[in-house]
């Protein structure tokens, strides 16, 4: 089925119940939050995000979760398939997504718009795990009639109402019951039918489908869109009868998103097993389906957490006084697991002596930043399969594969990998699984080293320099530069333009509770940089003489966003505020095809301890002991999304591009193909 | 090799200082704690580890020969152990030097054989490799005078010169040693080097740890001391000192060696690729102060550093070294007393180990804390407390024994009285022997009547 169709679906839900962490613009157009009033009982701070077009929104506080919401996930597809089409169609007409997601400030583009409807596909699945409640039609249904323009149809209102209330299938404004579990099931047990009978995806089936799919589409759905979205079918039928994958960007605008969408599954969310079969049958071309990964682990699903902990090498107490929004990430209780993990050194046969090092730097926090980490990981690799003898009546191409993926599992419950070290990771797979069976087993060997050897050079070193040799082209003489925390890309463009003389200032920028920055203003200092120092919370002010701001990043998703150390997002907020350009650094192995709106669906959560505790004054230590407290919890982020309308421009191996390009270098250079 | 890691069990020959409780027939390894060698605590606690290749070293092949013979008997399937015997009086680092042509693998696990402890190698395998060390000491808390009168369990010489401690540095994050001076007099001035102090910025001088004897050690850097440094005796008093002096000018030390840290190689190779990839790497983390001493004062200097790590062992882990007398009553009495899981014997409800098959008289007692081997009979209205009292021993009537070790087929008279004492094998005690804080050597006979008070008593 084409993904387009199934992207924007989550663009449906107008009231954002969810507490938005990192930064939104507050460009939620006011009459939405006058004529449909919050639900009191659900979602009480939405009213507060869209008045005050400047201010900044800082945290939307979601309804806790129950169990029902748990069970509610799992419906979630049954809304999917049928909207898809009008959401797009809304997203095609015009710029009312853009109300709550991170909307530009300055006049959107059209590429944004169409990236904005991407990002919803994104934000889906949060959405839809509230938006199953039952009074939540309601809700929807004011909102959506409040619409003149009917960018936001009914028909999606409906859709959402019908899947929670069990196929209450009334007009735009039901007041759909609270959903029963097994009704969802039920539901979702049809789609799953409906879907199995559409399997396969041929071109020839595409135009059933679409009428198939048509048939299941309320009645009242209103004539012009319809008509819109059945144009928007034949094309993509179209399309498909070309069977080429291609042609998707060239057939039409309303295709053209939606190829882009394809990787949506990508992120992660609850969306699990239904939404993966779906994803994988959407694709026509069989190796597509390889593409889909894995829905990454839900840590609040208990049952699965449990089967992960029995496989894990590394122990694993559950934190438990969690944060109730990031349940889903994985958090331990961090002080036993390298002690644990140590005494248990000789016993871990299967790791090879170089990962295992590897995997104790990360607990410990002796290696961190993604190209160290990305590094460290690609060598340990190295060493491995330098170390690797195949199995007798075993074939390299199947046994290393596992091998490394036994490895990456380790690492994982070391810390868990981020989205560079999951591209090389991905890299390594496919030229393994590229290898000719004819060749010799210490051939392969070779090969894979020199692979990796590659990879780091080309991909990290050589992308890095060219890099450097870009951004300073940016730098002036009387700059003052702004950075934040301690990106090596960043420090290498500033030495550099050191070293050609040019005259500037740096104002390095730091955070607790790492204080990364440090390490950066000591090598920087060491060099002769002019250089001021100061915290975030000063940044404000700091940011009045700026005149660039150069950041790094973690990784830079399709739809512009950058995923970086956590305070980046505010940084680069407070740059554009003050009209100061902010220039993100980053490597183009480190961009990813997902797609992501806010910080919570994926993000990695530190040893809250830290930030409770204050470095070198033992004496303050009024939180000692805190994870007895029921009513306290600490959150600590690693990361954050900051969108891309806070990017002036990024910085990469192909040149500086505009955070729109991304998806365009994702999509031309991404291909493992091309990485060698 | 498990890990690429190899074992070396350092077993000691004949101790001066363990006399007279040691002989040719019963070496430093062999001597019975809680009724079972020595070594034994070791090789168990290696097992535990997953550590299943072992090289033991004795001194002296009649030495060798015995611990060869014990531990094939005892461990046949379950380890797999060879026995290296060396000539006596070589010292540690003699015995690593004699047997460093076993050694093949990336690093070395040096274990004392008089060790008793509970502490997961694995932790200080895992603290080395972690750091890229060079040496990893693991350091426990020195044990504080225990019940027994005299002071540090870390030695009569050391109780008698009361102003002798391990002095021992460690940098604030206390992962690194800086220093170190094991029997230090304190009155005499604490030499602290420059370089070190200044580069690692602060220092925490210790006293009140001890170094436990298991090392881990970079095996290229181990090899490559030992042969340049001919004079060097002991692990313990040259090479670790000498490694930690030497850790920030390491030039000469890691010439011909292919793996160093990241920064070491990597500076060699001046290439700018590999410049800009240890610039990544140095990016990664908090810096050591090792790192940042590299990078010296211009970042462009080329200076080579090694790390010498420590893995402090918990307060609730049990660590102690039997290189004493007096350590040994310590170490008897916790074995069966409050680090009783090392034993390995179940203990009863009485808090005490009765063998089966020993006979006690009638109104005789023993307390908790005690252990009564195979086989052995006591008379009538004996008093037994904290004590361990070997297999086959024949004890009269109204015998008390506390705080005592009694190896076995000891025969010990009618009104006795041994409080803090050990007795060794076959020794013969005739009937009202009072003896406090004494040690009988195998096969002594002490005679009827006779009072003797912190004596050592042996055959000539």
């Amino acid at each position: 089925m084409d993904p387009s169709r199934r992207a924007p679906r989550s663009a449906i839900d107008p009231v954002p119940k969810f507490r938005q962490v990192g930064f939104f613009t507050p460009g939620a157009p006011p009459e939405r939050s006058q004529s449909g009033p919050p639900d009191p009982t659900h979602s009480p701070p939405v009213s507060d995000v869209s008045p005050s077009a400047n201010s900044l929104s800082p945290v939307m506080i979601p309804p806790p979760r129950h169990l029902s919401d748990n069970l509610a996930i799992h419906a979630r597809p049954t809304l999917a398939s049928p909207l898809r089409a009008e959401s797009l169609a809304a997203g095609g007409g015009g710029s009312s997504f853009g109300d709550f997601f991170p909307a530009p400030m300055s006049p959107a583009t059209q590429a944004s718009s169409s990236y904005s409807s991407r990002m919803a596909a994104g934000e889906g699945s949060f959405f839809d795990r509230h938006g199953v409640r039952g009074d939540k039609g309601n809700n929807n249904g004011k909102v959506a009639s409040s619409f003149p323009r009917g960018g936001f149809d009914l028909t999606a209102m409906k859709k959402v109402s019908g899947g929670g209330g069990g196929g209450g299938s009334g007009a735009g404004v039901p007041a759909s019951e609270l959903t029963t579990v097994s009704v969802v099931n039920d539901s979702l047990a049809i789609h799953e039918k409906e879907k199995a009978n559409r399997g396969g995806g041929s071109a020839v089936e595409a135009k059933d489908q679409s009428t198939g799919s048509k048939q299941q589409k309320p009645k009242t759905t209103k004539a012009e869109r319809r008509a819109l979205q059945e144009s928007q079918r034949a094309a993509k039928a179209a399309a498909k009868a070309e069977g080429n994958k291609a042609s998707g960007t060239a057939t039409s605008a309303n295709a053209k998103p939606a190829k882009a969408v394809k990787p949506t599954p990508k992120v992660d969310n609850a969306a699990v097993a239904a939404s993966e079969k779906k994803g994988g049958d959407c694709p026509p071309e069989k190796d597509r389906k390889k593409d889909v990964p894995q829905p990454r682990m839900q840590y609040d699903d208990k049952s699965r957490v449990e089967k992960a902990k029995r496989r894990a090498m590394v122990k694993q107490t559950e934190a438990r006084n969690r944060v109730e929004l990031f349940r889903h990430l994985p958090q331990y209780e961090h002080g036993s697991q390298l002690p644990d993990l140590e005494s248990k050194f000789f016993h871990l046969d299967p790791v090879h002596p170089t990962v295992y090092k590897v995997g104790l730097q990360y607990l410990s926090g002796d290696i961190c930043g993604a190209n160290a980490r990305c590094i460290a990981m690609l060598q340990a690799f190295q060493e491995a399969i330098k170390d690797y003898r195949v199995p007798p009546e075993k074939t390299l191409v199947r046994d290393l594969t596992a091998k490394i993926g036994s490895y990456v599992s380790f690492l994982n419950e070391c810390r868990p990998i981020s989205i560079s070290m999951g591209n090389a990771i991905r890299f390594l797979k496919s030229r393994i699984a590229k290898l000719p069976l004819t060749v010799s087993e210490s051939e392969a060997k070779v090969s894979l080293q020199s692979d990796i050897e590659r990879f780091i050079s080309e991909k990290i070193i050589l992308a890095n320099k060219v890099i450097v040799k870009h951004a300073v082209t940016k730098i002036r003489d009387g700059d003052v530069l702004l950075t934040y925390g301690s990106s090596s890309a960043v420090e290498m463009i500033l030495l550099h333009a050191h070293e050609l003389g040019k005259q500037f200032r740096v104002v390095v920028v730091d955070s607790r509770p790492k204080l990364r920055g440090q390490i950066l203003l000591r090598r920087l200092l060491e060099k002769g940089l002019n250089c001021e120092y100061t915290h975030i919370n000063a940044v404000s002010y700091i940011m009045h003489e700026v005149t660039r701001v150069f950041l790094g990043a973690s990784s830079v998703l399709s739809n512009g966003t950058v995923y970086s150390r956590v305070g980046t997002a505010c940084v680069a907020m407070v740059a554009h505020e003050f009209r100061v350009p902010v220039i993100v650094c980053c490597e183009a192995y480190k961009f990813h095809e997902r797609v992501q709106l806010d910080s919570i669906c994926s993000n990695e959560l530190g040893d809250p301890d830290i930030i409770s505790n204050v470095r070198g004054r033992e004496g303050v230590n009024y939180l000692d002991g805190w994870a007895n407290v029921e009513n306290l919890q600490l959150l600590n982020l690693i990361y954050d999304a900051t969108p891309s309308d806070y990017v002036s421009m990024i910085v990469t191996d192909y040149g500086m591009v505009p955070p729109t390009s991304v998806p365009v270098i994702v999509r031309e250079y991404g291909r493992e193909q091309v990485w060698i | 090799m498990i890990m690429d890691f190899q074992v070396v069990v350092l077993a000691g020959g004949v101790s001066k200082k363990l006399l007279p409780l040691v002989s040719k027939e019963i070496p430093n390894a062999l001597l019975p704690v809680a009724n079972r060698p020595v070594i034994s605590y070791v090789l168990e606690l290696l097992e535990l580890s997953n550590l299943k290749d072992l090289i033991v070293v004795v001194e002296g092949e009649d030495a060798a020969l015995h611990v060869g013979g014990w531990i094939s008997a005892a461990y046949a399937d379950r380890l797999h152990v060879e026995v290296a015997a060396v000539p006596e009086d070589v010292g540690t680092a003699g015995a690593i030097r004699a047997i460093a042509h076993h050694l093949t693998a990336k690093d070395i696990l040096v274990v004392s054989g008089d060790l008793v402890s509970d502490v997961p190698l694995g932790a200080v395998a895992a603290t080395h490799r972690r750091h890229d060390a060079v040496v990893t000491a693991m350091l426990c808390s020195a044990p504080v005078s225990g019940p027994s009168e005299s002071g540090s369990s870390g030695g009569k010489d050391k109780t008698k010169k009361p102003g002798r401690y391990n002095l021992i540095g460690l940098d604030p994050t206390q992962q690194f040693l800086l220093h170190i001076a094991t029997g230090a007099e304190v009155e005499k001035d604490l030499r602290v080097q420059k370089s070190i102090l200044r580069a690692a910025g602060q220092i925490e001088i210790r006293a009140d740890l001890m170094d436990a004897h298991l090392y881990a050690f970079k095996r290229s850097v181990l090899q490559e001391v030992l042969d340049q440094k001919g004079t060097f005796h002991s692990l313990k008093h040259d090479v670790l000192p000498y490694l930690v002096r030497s850790q920030l000018k390491s030039e000469a030390l890691l010439n011909g060696i292919s793996q160093v840290e990241e920064n070491g190689t990597e500076k060699i190779i001046a290439q700018s690729s590999q410049q800009m990839l240890s610039q990544i790497l140095a990016n990664a983390s908090e810096q050591t102060f090792h790192q940042r001493y590299v990078l010296g004062p211009n970042g462009t200097s080329f200076r080579k550093t090694h790390k010498c790590c420590v893995y402090i062992a918990g307060s609730n882990k049990y660590c102690a070294r039997l290189n004493s007398i007096q350590a040994y009553s310590d170490i008897n009495r916790d074995v069966i007393g409050e680090a009783n899981h090392l034993s390995g014997y179940s203990f009863s409800a009485h808090n005490n180990i009765i063998h089966p098959s020993a006979e006690l008289g009638a109104k005789t007692t023993v307390g908790p804390h005690c252990m009564l081997g195979e086989g052995s009979q006591m008379g009538d209205k004996c008093s037994v407390k904290r004590s361990v009292i070997g297999r086959h021993c024949r004890i009269g009537a109204n015998v008390k024994v506390v705080n005592s070790v009694v190896m076995n087929h000891v025969t010990i008279g009618d009104c006795c009285s041994i409080q803090g004492s050990v007795i060794c094998s076959n020794v013969q005690l005739q009937e009202r022997a009072v003896l406090k804080d004494c040690q009988v050597g195998a096969g002594f006979v002490v005679a009827a009547g006779s009072e003797c008070k912190g004596e050592i008593l042996a055959k000539k």
